[in-house]
């Protein structure tokens, strides 16, 4: 089918919010030197805007599901979710940076239009259909990323942070891309579909295809911070500002898993029972890992990013289910965690005080006291990462769990639960420090919460409570978008 | 009314809801509407009580759809059991918030919302006919018990509240995996989705799983209970807790436990519950508890944790009742249950009285208070003999009526449980004597006797515990129909192999 030139208006509707995010983020670095420093301050209201548009265009989008651009991207539910999702980060990300870059005095154009740039290329991921475009929204995605982690430049942790998370991304994009070139050679086609049907009629070579899956594992299980590729995660979430930690824990890990998914149930589909096993241990081992390494951290930050590694392993638990139910699983958890965890980021952006001087757990001493509203906050965001029900953690971990044991994973149900009892302790201490001990130098010293920031609490405690008690829309929609034509 | 199990479930909500919007600089105000909600929540309860047909199973019934996909619904209901661990639950939750006025000074708001919403957990538990249902309230019940623990509590509340919270996670989480092992066995069986008591109780397991099942639903419930080994967590859990904490925990919230084991060990899994290595399992279990926590007792120096530890072997008890599986023995665990939430729940409100009065709880310090406090003598007096089963107290009814079940399953049983009964008395006499006989120091020599609400606090728990005491017959009616259910349940055809009427088949009305 020779692909026409001019795409058509439809497939232009479904392309609709990449469209609105790259002229938003153009835009705003078009329009940064012209304008005056009082109207600069604008452009964070600008970039909200833009993604609210998005996120508004993307919804509609999903009136009229299709491919686009001669089967390059695809929109159906399961990319509308994700997309919904990415975006949702994104306006999160910015309530949440704008108060946080005023007081750090770093405001400036080049931050919303990264951010911009970064939502584009998880919105790619999401609605990819083809090899190429996976790695086109990757890196889209993540070198916008790596430059947002460094993006406090007198800052050296930051810089630090920039630098691994850039050298081991760019090592395993690399990994990935080989990955995609041997498919290319076994299947002759990077197209999704394609290469499920080569696979499946047995054209393309086992081998070949085995050593394609690896590889991609590798580059995938690196974006999702998944064991033995997690390494990254810790320093880079600690020295980032909270605002891009909350955002790399979220948007860009959700975007991965939607690509990681997508690939492997469709292209890899015919040898599930081959990488079932890798994703079987792997699940286990970030768990534990992420478990038991945030036990001892007593850096806020670095505990979140030892905890984002464990929860990545729950939602690999989902994904070795290889089932419709566990691919429902794994959109429903993402979901609500990127709630939780935007939310946790938000109170320690607002503790940390200017210079991220106060990032310890024992800074949060009485913040009940002098912030109650805060506090509570904190409170339901780390509840529902320990899975109490009426959060949607609890709901989030019920169906991962669900759907590993219908696929008979008993044995990996059982670790997974006693792992999340044991995650329990380490979030627990932070409830302790919170309400129970007497107000220190830091939470005496804390000013009032910027509107920013309390748009940044209030949005995620109303969704996780909503998803706590009333999961079925939410689910309903993730059964039914989980299926992989 | 159709609705009246979601108004009394949800009139603590509602009052919660209220709550957060008063201002909390004003105590009084924030006091006076948590006792007033709490007192509505008692009061929408008696239509209960009043509209109750026990010649019917499950009543008050309401459905309505909450998961449809996954076939999770929103269905409650009570039968005999429910209804008086409802009224129990209404009731203590009522008088250990008004317990709490002058206990309690800092951090008010906080501190009655979560006992409201405590209140919603312990309720949605016993009302529960769906098991997603039933474990969501169940979870939701820690949450709030954590903070009372953590932030109201003694000198190692951290300890405590973290200890308390990790033992009941492991343990739900592992009860959860079983009740997903049941749904699916049931899925593939009936395909259809369901976490309906009713539907799932159709379930036919193989019995290797029902007995991985069984262990799974024993690991949560047993942890609640506690049963012994699994007790750890409650003497710190209590000593640490606040007054009012205490008697929650103890009266309601250990219930849930045993009510467990009632509402969907026994009746989903009748094939194990009636092994035979199980039943000894959990008897063995349920004595070591009887005696080691009666022993336990009599070893400690802290006022508070003796009464923690008798939690322990009077619970003992009603396990031991229920694994008796006949109707003698699980009604009286049932009633054994409410004595133990009754006389309990006075015993820690009597270490909470005194401890306001003297901040220490170390027995060795009181000695002599019979004669500078009269009248809080002689609640703790009644208080004691009920605990420790004296007729006409209620305390008896229950222990007798499980004696007597666990005597046709076993002599050895009987006599073990008698020994326990033997202890009781002299940990509570003892105990009595060393801090109500004697002369008054110079310390306990000002303390002040009872207050009216302190009084009024008292005044309906040791009605209760006369009543159950002195005309036990309606809960046993109450408790008739239920009991004999789970019985045809897990024995098929008991009644009419011991030649006993089944009240089952017999017309209600022709039993009086």
């Amino acid at each position: 089918m020779p692909a026409s030139l001019w795409p058509s208006w439809a497939e232009m509707l479904r392309f609709l919010p990449e469209i609105i995010l790259t002229v938003a983020g153009t835009l705003i670095m078009m329009l940064e030197p012209v304008l005056g420093s009082r109207s600069r301050r604008g452009l964070g209201q600008f970039a909200l805007a833009g993604l609210s548009a998005a996120l508004a265009a993307a919804v509609v989008a999903d009136g009229s599901p299709g491919p686009a651009f001669s089967n390059m991207l695809v929109v159906d539910g399961f990319a509308t979710f994700f997309r919904v999702l990415v975006l949702a980060v994104g306006i999160l990300t910015v309530c949440s940076s704008y108060p946080y870059l005023n007081r750090e005095g770093a405001s400036s154009g080049e931050y919303w239009a990264l951010l911009l740039f970064s939502i584009t290329g998880q919105c790619v991921m999401a609605s990819a259909n083809e090899l190429i475009m996976v790695f086109i929204g990757i890196e889209i995605s993540s070198i916008s990323s790596y430059v947002l982690a460094g993006y406090l430049r007198d800052d050296k942790r930051a810089n630090e942070a920039a630098l691994k998370y850039f050298l081991l991304g760019s090592f395993a994009t690399a990994f990935l891309l080989y990955g995609i070139a041997l498919v290319y050679g076994a299947a002759k086609s990077t197209n999704l579909a394609v290469v499920r049907a080569a696979v499946e009629k047995g054209e393309a070579p086992l081998l070949l295809v085995g050593i394609a899956a690896a590889l991609m594992f590798v580059g995938f299980a690196f974006k999702v911070s998944g064991a033995p590729f997690q390494m990254w995660a810790p320093d880079v979430y600690q020295g980032a500002p909270a605002p891009v930690s909350a955002f790399l824990s979220a948007g860009p890990k959700a975007a991965a898993f939607a690509v990681f998914l997508r690939v492997f149930m469709t292209a890899f589909q015919g040898v599930s029972d081959r990488w079932a096993p890798v994703v079987w241990i792997s699940a286990l081992l970030s768990m534990s890992i992420g478990n038991f390494a945030a036990l001892r951290q007593s850096n806020l930050k670095r505990m979140l990013a030892y905890s984002s590694i464990a929860h990545a392993g729950y939602v690999l638990v989902a994904m070795a289910a290889r089932s419709q139910s566990g691919s429902a699983a794994v959109m429903f958890y993402l979901a609500a965690y990127a709630l939780m965890n935007m939310g946790a980021f938000a109170v320690v952006a607002h503790v940390a005080g200017k210079g991220e001087r106060y990032v310890e757990i024992q800074d949060l001493a009485g913040l009940a006291q002098r912030q109650p509203l805060t506090a509570a906050a904190l409170a339901v965001f780390l509840l529902s990462l320990i899975g109490v029900p009426l959060t949607g953690g609890f709901f989030g971990k019920f169906y991962i769990f669900k759907a590993a044991l219908e696929s008979r994973l008993i044995w990996l149900a059982v670790l997974g639960l006693l792992n999340s009892a044991v995650a329990a302790y380490y979030y627990l201490r932070i409830l302790v420090v919170m309400y129970m001990e007497e107000p220190g130098e830091v939470t005496n010293g804390l000013g009032p919460l910027p509107l920013g920031l309390k748009a940044a609490l209030a949005m995620p405690v109303v969704g996780l409570l909503v998803l706590g008690i009333f999961p079925s829309g939410l689910l309903d929609y993730a059964v039914k978008s989980a299926k992989f034509w | 009314m159709d609705h009246l199990l979601s108004i009394v479930l949800f009139t603590p909500l509602l009052g919660l809801l209220v709550l957060l919007f008063l201002p909390s600089s004003n105590k009084n105000l924030i006091r006076w509407w948590a006792n007033l909600a709490s007192f509505a929540g008692l009061l929408v309860s008696i239509p209960l009580i009043t509209g109750f047909d026990r010649t019917k199973d499950f009543q008050f019934v309401e459905t309505a759809a909450w998961i449809p996909s996954i076939g999770a619904s929103y269905h409650l209901g009570i039968d005999g059991i429910g209804l008086v661990l409802v009224i129990l639950t209404t009731l203590l939750g009522f008088l250990s918030i008004l317990s709490s006025w002058t206990a309690i000074e800092d951090r008010l708001k906080e501190y009655y919302a979560f006992f409201l919403l405590q209140q919603v957990g312990m309720l949605g538990v016993f009302m529960a006919l769906d098991f997603l249902l039933f474990f969501v309230f169940w979870e939701t019940v820690l949450v709030p018990m954590y903070f009372i623990i953590a932030i109201w509590g003694g000198q190692r509340r951290a300890y405590a509240a973290i200890k308390f919270m990790i033992y009941t996670l492991i343990g739900s989480v592992l009860m959860l995996l079983g009740i997903l092992a049941l749904y699916f066995y049931h899925q593939s069986q009936f395909q259809v989705l369901s976490f309906d008591i009713a539907d799932l109780m159709k379930t036919n397991l193989p019995a290797g799983v029902g007995w991985w099942v069984f262990w799974a639903f024993f690991l949560g419930f047993a942890v609640k209970v506690p049963m012994f080994p699994f007790h750890t967590w409650l003497p710190d859990a209590h000593t640490e807790a606040p007054t009012a904490g205490s008697v929650i925990l103890a009266s309601v919230l250990l219930k849930m436990g045993t009510y467990g084991f009632l509402r969907f060990s026994l009746p989903l899994l009748p094939d194990t519950s009636r092994n035979p290595q199980v039943v000894n399992i959990m008897a063995v279990l349920s004595i070591i508890g009887i005696i080691y926590g009666a022993l336990a007792c009599l070893m400690q120096k802290d006022w508070k944790k003796l009464v923690a530890y008798s939690s322990v072997s009077h619970l003992g008890y009603c396990t031991l009742g229920i694994f008796s599986l006949n109707p003698a023995g699980i009604a009286g665990s049932v009633i054994q249950q409410i004595n133990h939430g009754i006389s309990t729940g006075m015993l820690f409100l009597i270490v909470g009285i005194v401890y306001e009065r003297r901040h220490t709880r170390e027995i060795a310090e009181y000695g002599g208070l019979f004669k500078v406090m009269p009248v809080f003598s002689m609640v703790f007096l009644i208080a004691a003999l009920s605990s420790m089963g004296m007729p006409p107290l209620n305390g008896f009814i229950g222990e007798f009526t499980i004696l007597q079940g666990a005597y046709q399953m076993s002599f050895n049983w009987a006599l073990w449980s008698a020994v326990g009964i033997a202890l009781g008395a002299a940990y509570l006499l003892w105990l009595f004597q060393r801090t109500m006989l004697g002369e008054a120091s110079e310390k306990n020599g000002k303390l002040l006797d009872l207050s009216p609400r302190e009084i009024a606090v008292f005044a309906p728990l040791i009605l209760a515990a006369f009543w159950i005491g002195l005309h036990p017959k309606p809960m046993f009616q109450v408790l008739e129909r239920p009991v004999a259910q789970i019985v045809e349940r897990v024995r098929p055809g008991y009644f009419a192999e011991h030649k006993l009427a089944s009240p089952l088949t017999t017309p209600a009305a022709s039993l009086r």
